[in-house]
């Protein structure tokens, strides 16, 4: 019999790798692009794969670089970066936006801090801010439903002055101008209830995040006091993208549930201070980047209560 | 079945407090749920184990200072002979496992250390008897010559840990132990010896609880079973009622099935909500926790003057033609048990891993000539499948840190240790670590955090 093989305790394992959870992120989101291809035409589906292509050439290219083990991008974490920048994107925006972004994204956002693991932001969200800062005109064409006639120059729900052209229904099942994976509210709910019932991520942040807006915009979003219509601002804009897919990110997320109550309490904040007080119709990625630094603080003063030792 | 009174399956509760109970679940998870794998050897009455050729009896067996050698090279011991002695307080007696002689006191495999001196005995087939085998009841005894027949049958705890029960059953001055635990829970996959010793041998594991409960002076007696073990729960339940009552409440409840359920620690927060203060022992708040196995063995030293040379394991795994319990005795080498249960180690030569204890902390030989000792509760032979994918990154998960039973965060310590900053890793209060493995079966980047957190400890203590 050949040599017996020694290793530390314990011999079993959860067979939940890092790997899996990447994947099963990837089929979460996939029913909100199904939903956009449909909405705003195939021509999303090709930003969708150039977003995908570019973050994984980066990824390898970086990699080789660096003399690392290439074979790490079928982590799936390139991958997934890749579709959620997408996500961000107009459907309109010219075929280089995504190429750049997802270059941007893989490379600044996350290799440059030391690859997996190591990013301080949400790698997508570098490359979208990236983008919306370096070439704005492209970042905010948008497109209408293939179904409307005027197709180009709408403007999101959320840039309007009011909201009255859009019914709720409308707004919940995506018929209107908007990024490629934030529009269709319904589907995000679907690949988040995946998400939540596979354990990938917990309630905390979504919670916490939805909450904050939803309460800040009844009270200060309206004409007076406890006039704001909350609905709108859940269902507009990249809300529910944000709270499940991207604020969630395992990497750029506190570390304890104390932690990412904060955490999801301090985007909604500054997402609702954005959009009612600042120039830009939309908040939440700059939020969720603004929380990200403050991560390693959050961290530092939520540790956990270990069993034995007093509270006081 | 039987009365409230001996089994409590959870008191009934408002509808305030199941909501809150749901609520801290959600909330602060701290176990996980591991398949059990115990349906290989549950059903498997426990059979005596072979009688080996040859012991190898490891002079440290337990935690302390090693007993020191009381025969000499050809020597003629029996079954029972003491052949080492404890050394100081915190240590043990060790007796002889087979009848036989004495071929050799030398440098032995031992499976936790690697390494210790150990004394050979070559058995002459007879299996003798040292001790007398006759009943006596043991209810008369006062509390001092309980202890002290403890002490000589060189009972160490059996659940793993191996603590000297003597030292358990005196407890320091000034301390008031109000409650007994006996820790039927078995959370550890695979295993079921604690089990079948439960199902096949109530009556003597009540008889030892209300020894251990006479030696303490405690009247309240508490059985933690988990409900993966129903029938257990019934059986000693039901034994209660059969076994002369001397004024001793016993309680048998139902546990959760979840890892680490069985550490001392978690079943005492489980139990009476109590927490033992960081750094402390079980006295400390007024308990004292037994395995069942170790009440067995007392029982059987009590009554019956045996001396601890056997005890139970499972035997399971694949590779395997009959998984079983074994009662087996101390010494005997991992290959005699493993043939017995119809292993052919020439004809297997994928196999794996051999790993003594159970799964989730126990620990892995290279040599099929490892004695078992006091404290092994189990062999597992392993094939590939069990094999532990390449580490990558940490990403941050948090899944070590809603595991952890102890409430650390053990990503941190690890990320401590693997940047050298002892300052760090002492902020993260690595001692309070109990080495459940939880945080490493959970941890998708196949991070070796409880080796890493043993290294944090070290840099700690020095």
């Amino acid at each position: 019999m050949n040599n017996l093989t020694v290793s530390p305790a314990p011999h079993i394992k959860s067979g939940l790798t890092t790997q899996r959870i990447m994947w099963i992120v990837i089929l979460a989101l996939l029913p909100a692009g199904l939903a956009g291809v449909y909405i705003f035409g195939i021509r999303s589906l090709k930003v969708i794969f150039i977003s995908i292509i570019s973050c994984i050439l980066s990824e390898a290219i970086f990699l080789k670089f660096r003399q690392r083990d290439t074979r790490i991008i079928l982590d799936g974490s390139a991958i997934l970066t890749g579709l959620i920048l997408a996500y961000n994107l107009p459907p309109e925006v010219p075929f280089w936006i995504p190429v750049v972004g997802g270059a941007v994204s893989i490379i600044i956002g996350k290799q440059l801090f030391g690859g997996l693991g190591h990013n301080i932001f949400n790698p997508a969200l570098v490359g979208r801010a990236f983008l919306q800062i370096s070439w704005p005109v492209y970042m905010t064409t948008w497109k209408n439903p293939r179904w409307v006639l005027d197709a180009v120059s709408s403007a999101t729900p959320l840039a309007k002055e009011k909201a009255v052209n859009f019914s709720y229904m409308d707004l919940f099942l995506g018929n209107h101008g908007g990024c490629i994976g934030e529009v269709c509210i319904l589907m995000l709910l679907i690949g988040a209830l995946i998400l939540i019932f596979t354990n990938i991520i917990s309630f905390h942040i979504p919670a916490s995040f939805i909450g904050t807006v939803v309460v800040l915009t009844w009270i200060f979003g309206g004409d007076g006091f406890f006039k704001g219509d909350f609905v709108f601002h859940l269902l507009a804009g990249g809300l529910v993208l944000g709270a499940f897919f991207m604020a969630t990110d395992y990497v750029t997320c506190p570390l304890t549930n104390k932690g990412k109550l904060i955490f999801g309490i301090g985007c909604g904040i500054l997402t609702s201070l954005i959009r009612l007080k600042g120039s830009y119709p939309e908040g939440v990625s700059y939020a969720i980047l603004f929380m990200n630094a403050m991560v390693p603080l959050i961290d530092r003063y939520t540790k956990t209560r270990i069993y034995g030792i007093s509270k006081t | 079945m039987s009365s409230p009174e001996v089994y409590f399956n959870l008191k009934r509760l408002s509808r305030a407090e199941i909501f809150y109970i749901i609520i801290k679940n959600i909330l602060i998870m701290n176990f996980i749920h591991p398949p059990e794998f115990k349906g290989l050897t549950r059903h498997k009455k426990i059979e005596k184990g072979p009688l080996p050729e040859r012991v190898v009896l490891t002079l440290s067996q337990h935690t302390g200072a090693p007993s020191e050698p009381v025969v000499k090279v050809g020597d003629i011991v029996q079954t029972g002979t003491l052949i080492a002695q404890a050394k100081g307080f915190i240590s043990s007696n060790l007796h002889s496992s087979v009848s036989g002689k004495v071929v050799a006191i030398e440098n032995a495999l031992h499976p936790v250390i690697g390494g210790f001196k150990a004394i050979v005995i070559q058995s002459d087939g007879q299996d003798n008897n040292a001790f007398l085998v006759s009943y006596r009841d043991g209810l008369d005894l006062s509390r001092e010559e309980i202890i002290d027949i403890v002490k000589d049958a060189g009972i160490v705890g059996l659940g793993g840990a191996g603590f000297p029960t003597h030292v358990k059953l005196s407890p320091p001055p000034g301390k008031k132990i109000d409650t007994l635990i006996i820790n039927g829970a078995e959370c550890e996959p695979y295993l079921s010896c604690d089990h079948r010793l439960m199902l096949e041998k109530p009556k003597e594991i009540i008889a030892g609880i209300y020894l251990i409960a006479k030696a303490l002076g405690v009247n309240n007696v508490i059985v933690g079973i988990e409900e993966n073990k129903l029938d257990a729960i019934e059986n000693l339940g039901s034994a209660l009622f059969m076994v002369k009552d001397i004024g001793v409440k016993v309680k048998v409840i139902r546990l959760k099935t979840r890892y680490p359920q069985g550490g001392e620690k978690q079943l005492i927060k489980t139990l009476l909500n109590r927490e033992v203060p960081s750094g402390g022992l079980p006295f400390e708040v007024g308990c004292v926790v037994n395995n069942v196995q170790t009440v067995f063995a007392i029982y059987e030293a009590v009554c019956f003057r045996k001396p601890l040379y056997e005890r139970v394991i499972t035997i399971a795994g694949s590779f395997l033609a009959k998984p079983k319990n074994v009662l087996a005795r101390i010494g005997t080498s991992i290959k005699d048990l493993l043939e017995f249960c119809g292993f052919n180690a020439s004809s297997n030569s994928d196999i794996y891993k051999i790993v003594m204890g159970g799964p989730m902390t126990g620990i892995s030989q290279y040599s099929l000539d490892t004695p078992i000792i006091k404290g092994t509760s189990g062999i597992l032979v392993m094939d590939r499948r069990f094999k532990v994918g390449d580490e990558i990154s940490c990403i941050r998960c948090s899944r070590c840190i809603s595991s952890c039973p102890a409430g650390l965060m053990p990503c941190m310590i690890g990320n401590g240790v693997k940047f050298n900053r002892s300052d760090i890793v002492a902020s993260f209060n690595p001692l309070d670590c109990i080495e459940c493995g939880a945080c490493s079966y959970v941890c998708p980047s196949n991070i070796p955090l409880v080796q890493l957190i043993k290294l944090a400890k070290a840099m700690v203590k020095a």
